[in-house]
């Protein structure tokens, strides 16, 4: 039966592509809507990613790790003292400006790291050195720089090449990759003597600390311990998980709450699965109302409500899986470009295409409901009246 | 004449069917008794309206009546649940619709498959006794085409042979030369008489085409809900499509 009720579907030329179209728009909209959101929310919390220490020690009060709360420069000899802290050091983060060639401005991340662990530094250089940032007025830069920063130069930036932070001469010694910023900067590490050289004075200047546990010890209960011994916040970062401790998952949610970010997209998933319906169960149900006389003659000739409804499943799950199928697949095409391109930011959890799939066949499944609600309304008899 | 060892296989007594509540209340069927045998031909017959189709819905199991008895093969069709009357119309009935009903995006064999397919048969058994009957009625070499690509005679013959593909003894037709010309009945009704010669089945035919009257071994003519007449036919010589409607 399940053959004859897919010669029944494809069939329908016109009403099969309908109805896949409908659920592939539907799938890409949500799949590569909830992707883009994510790639967004990670690029929130780039600087995590690209010094990847594994505990942040901030003013109290900081919940997400582009706010900046400065500490006092002695807070790195307090998260020191604790007994579980194998290692802390200084960290400055902030958005500063570079002169480019041609004397317009770009915006970058300068991070400041200490230069004797060079902890915080970024993990994968492309070329240079990062012992390197030692040297007087030194900086490493990350591909994205070379891009932005090359404005107007006969040549991509490259090592040795100088520039400008507020008015401030940087050399570059080192190329790195990098996770690419919320804000569209590049990152440039430097030291952190020279990062608050760059940076306008103020009072307070040390962004965060960051650290290491002991061995014996978590990540997370050397936090704890910091944060009992010294008032300060102390987060670990391991990546968004349900640890509100986790500065990953506490930068996620606090862009998730006070921003609109989550709402814009949202809306656009929301529509997605609106056309999905609106396709689907309008389409379907026309194919199910064009092919009653068909199915009520197969009801008089003794096939059961339960059957038929079973070749309605069939039929609404099959276009389910090809449109989804399809949509999955538009959407890696627009994955590979956006990963190639780096922008827009895309990251697809293995939770987006498993949850769309089964928000598709739910849709299917309304579908399906709708055309067996209206066949079982069927009188068989009515078969007889021409 | 019927054959005087025929046994009757459909009984239908005293049996009431209305339609619609109150005002609107049209009283369909009224205190109806109609026998149907093997090895015959039974055509209902009547004007528009005279409760004929709703009679035939009945005897096939489609349509609850609200009164009376229908027994057919002895199962009482009156009480059976919902679902056992699905059973049972999909062992013992052969159904040919006024509109053939075949499905357009399957193949002629895999229409007449579709009974066998009903009672559980694999599609490869099924398309395979499916091709045997579709010779019967002289499509055999036709078997992979689709139903529009033939004429509205050689469509009704498909539907024939799916309605005899699973070997049901009472055949059920619905105006069955409806939307045929002369040449097309004739061989259609020509189909039928070998059908109901077959022993133990009985054809019912619900028709006001009075062109092939000749064919009938009985006529059940109603009127307004009710049996007016049943009329015996001898044939002494063979029935023939009347090409001219008589009046």
């Amino acid at each position: 039966m399940f053959g004859l009720a897919l010669k029944m579907l494809f069939g329908d030329t016109a009403k099969y592509l309908m109805l896949v179209a409908g659920l592939f728009f539907a799938t890409f909209l949500i799949v590569q809507q909830a992707s883009v959101f994510c790639g967004l929310m990670r690029w929130t919390t780039a600087t995590l990613k690209n010094t990847g220490a594994p505990i942040y020690v901030v003013e109290d009060r900081v919940e997400q790790v582009n706010e900046t709360n400065p500490l006092r420069d002695t807070d790195v000899a307090r998260v020191r003292s604790v007994s579980g802290v194998r290692w802390a050091m200084p960290l400055s983060s902030g958005v500063q400006r570079v002169r480019r060639e041609d004397g317009s401005f770009k915006t970058i991340q300068l991070v400041g790291i200490d230069p004797a662990s060079l902890a915080g530094g970024p993990a994968r250089m492309v070329k240079g050195d990062l012992k390197d940032l030692r040297l007087p007025n030194t900086v490493v830069i990350d591909e994205l720089a070379i891009e932005q920063l090359s404005k107007d130069k006969d040549h991509p930036i490259d090592i040795g090449d100088r520039f400008e932070i507020n008015d401030i001469e940087a050399r570059v010694v080192g190329i790195c990759k990098a996770m690419r910023s919320f804000t569209g900067g590049p990152y440039i590490w430097t030291t952190y003597e020279r990062a608050l050289q760059y940076t306008p004075p103020q009072r307070k200047m040390l962004s965060a600390v960051i650290a290491a546990p002991i061995q014996g010890m978590t990540a997370s209960q050397t936090a704890a311990q910091i944060t009992r011994e010294t008032g300060l916040r102390a987060y670990v970062n391991e990546g968004f998980n349900k640890n509100e401790n986790d500065f990953n998952t506490s930068t996620v949610w606090w862009f998730v709450k006070n921003t609109g970010i989550p709402f814009s997209f949202g809306t656009t998933v929301v529509i997605g699965f609106i056309v999905g319906v609106a396709i689907a169960c309008q389409t379907f149900y026309a194919f199910v109302l064009d092919n009653l006389k068909h199915l009520g003659a197969l009801k008089a000739m003794g096939m059961s409500n339960f059957r038929l409804s079973l070749m309605l499943l069939t039929q609404a799950f099959t276009v389910g899986l090809v449109g989804f199928g399809l949509g999955l697949l538009a959407t890696s095409g627009f994955a590979m470009g956006a990963i190639k391109h780096d922008q827009p930011p895309f990251y697809m959890p293995w939770i987006i295409p498993v949850v769309a799939f089964g928000v598709i066949q739910l849709i299917c499944m309304l579908a399906a409901l709708m055309g067996i609600v209206r066949l079982s309304l069927y009188e068989p008899a009515m078969v007889f009246r021409a | 004449m019927s054959d005087p060892a025929s046994t009757i296989v459909v009984d239908a007594q005293a049996v009431e069917k209305s339609f619609g509540d109150g005002s609107n209340r049209i009283h369909v069927l009224k205190q109806v008794n109609l026998q149907a045998r093997t090895g015959e031909i039974l055509m209902l017959v009547g004007p528009s309206g005279c409760g004929k189709t709703t009679l035939l819905s009945a005897i096939a199991g489609t349509l609850k009546i609200d009164g009376g008895e229908i027994n057919v093969f002895n199962e009482p069709l009156h009480r059976l649940s919902g679902s056992a009357l699905t059973r049972f119309r999909s062992n013992h009935i052969g159904f040919i619709f006024q509109q053939f009903n075949l499905i357009p995006t399957l193949s002629i064999a895999e229409n007449v498959s579709v009974p066998l397919l009903i009672q559980g048969l694999s599609s490869g058994a099924a398309i395979k006794r499916a091709r045997t009957v579709l010779e019967s009625v002289g499509l055999g070499d036709r078997w992979k085409e689709r139903p529009n690509k033939l004429s509205g005679g050689q469509q009704q013959r498909v539907a024939i042979a799916r309605a005899l593909v699973h070997e049901p003894p009472l055949v059920i037709c619905d105006e069955p030369t409806a939307a045929l010309d002369a040449q097309n009945g004739e061989i259609v009704l020509d189909l039928f008489r070998q059908v109901a010669r077959a022993p133990d089945r009985a054809v019912i035919i619900v028709t006001h085409d009075n062109r092939i009257f000749s064919y009938a071994d009985r006529i059940a003519r109603m009127d307004d809900g009710e049996i007016v007449e049943v009329h015996e036919q001898s044939h002494t010589t063979r029935p023939h499509f009347e090409h001219e409607a008589a009046h």
